[in-house]
């Protein structure tokens, strides 16, 4: 097949590219073009998930001072950075989705972090303690929506062994299984500081989820 | 001027010796304190840990004691911005939570007037309530309340 022309002029440079994609090769067999296409697929998409999982790490999250200074130097020597059995959670256990769909829709949000990295939005103690309610209503409501999700990677009601518990532990528990709670309605301020005013915006968030 | 040097260094000598033999000079060992027979760049093993008595809150060992904790408070929050022993302790939410409230008394500032919210002299709870523990006195006590020796 020659190059179309419509009504005798030469198609712009798009059109033609558009037309050698799709006209079929009569120089390399159909093999040969599989073989490099699954290469290419494998490098390309390889590519992308390792360089997604390079986000993913403790290491590049506290590459920032915003989050080394505040929440990471909160997050330390708590239950889950250290612990008797050397079982840890780092920031991205709790604050990534496992699953593909919504550890991608996580990363797009995540760009706007970037813009206000960029920004200096929470750039000094300050201003992220000003910002800090506001933040952490984020994730629990976020945690609120998913029922916890990033927490029951990990913590399960139904692998629990409540008689392994405490009986203050257990009795609350048993009750937050029976009323539907979730692990974020009581469990907050686990691995950072609370902010101010965070009882009352608890009990806000908890009366907002029960109209709906 | 020879006879005095030798004088001198017979006299030191002698102090020292005098020093070393006289009853009641100190040596390595010999001082006994709290922390045991230990020379003073040796450490004493940490002791173990005392788990928090978790369950049934211990009686109070005379009237005006700070009531105990049972149960572990090491990872509560307690500073200017929150308190969240407050979350449980706190009216209406002891009812919720079917905790003790904390008393009326902290609800008053220093001049008596009732406040809705604990006062903020009353703020750090673990200034006066700790956790209970089995920890056992350091030393002998032969302390008994009031009401007990009337």
């Amino acid at each position: 097949m020659t190059t179309e022309t419509i009504a005798g002029r030469r198609p712009g440079a798009l059109r033609r590219l558009w037309a050698t994609l799709w006209r079929p090769s009569a120089r390399y067999s159909l093999a040969g073009l599989l073989l490099v296409g699954v290469v290419a697929g494998i490098v390309f998409w390889g590519g992308f998930n390792w360089a997604m999982e390079m986000t993913n790490r403790e290491e590049f999250c506290v590459s920032c001072h915003e989050m080394k200074n505040n929440v990471y130097a909160e997050y330390t020597g708590s239950i889950h950075d250290s612990n008797r059995t050397g079982v840890r959670a780092t920031c991205p256990d709790c604050h990534v989705p496992k699953e593909w769909v919504h550890k991608i829709v996580r990363k797009i949000q995540a760009s706007n972090e970037v813009l206000h990295w960029a920004l200096g939005s929470i750039n000094t103690r300050e201003k992220f303690e000003e910002q800090r309610p506001r933040l952490a209503n984020n994730v629990w409501t976020s945690m609120k929506k998913t029922d916890s999700r990033e927490c029951r990677n990990c913590h399960n009601f139904q692998t629990m062994d409540v008689t392994q518990q405490r009986s203050r532990a257990r009795d609350r528990h048993l009750n937050g299984a029976l009323q539907g709670q979730t692990c974020i309605d009581c469990h907050k301020g686990i691995a950072h500081q609370l902010p101010a005013g965070a009882l009352e915006a608890e009990q806000k968030l908890n009366e907002s989820f029960k109209k709906h | 001027m020879k006879t005095g040097l030798k004088l001198i260094a017979a006299a030191v000598g002698l102090v020292l010796v005098a020093a070393t033999l006289m009853p009641g000079s100190l040596r390595a060992g010999d001082v006994r304190s709290l922390r045991g027979e230990l020379a003073i760049e040796e450490n004493n093993a940490a002791p173990e840990v005392h788990a928090v008595r978790e369950g049934k809150p211990l009686d109070r060992a005379y009237r005006q004691q700070p009531p105990l904790i049972p149960h572990k408070v090491d990872r509560y929050e307690i500073d200017l911005k929150v308190n969240q022993c407050l979350r449980c302790h706190d009216w209406p939410n002891n009812t919720r939570e079917n905790a003790p409230k904390v008393s009326e008394t902290h609800y008053q500032d220093r001049q008596g007037n009732r406040l809705d919210q604990i006062a903020g002299t009353r703020w750090f709870c673990t200034q006066c309530h700790v956790p209970q523990t089995d920890a056992l006195p350091l030393v002998e006590n032969r302390f008994t309340p009031a009401n007990a020796a009337r």
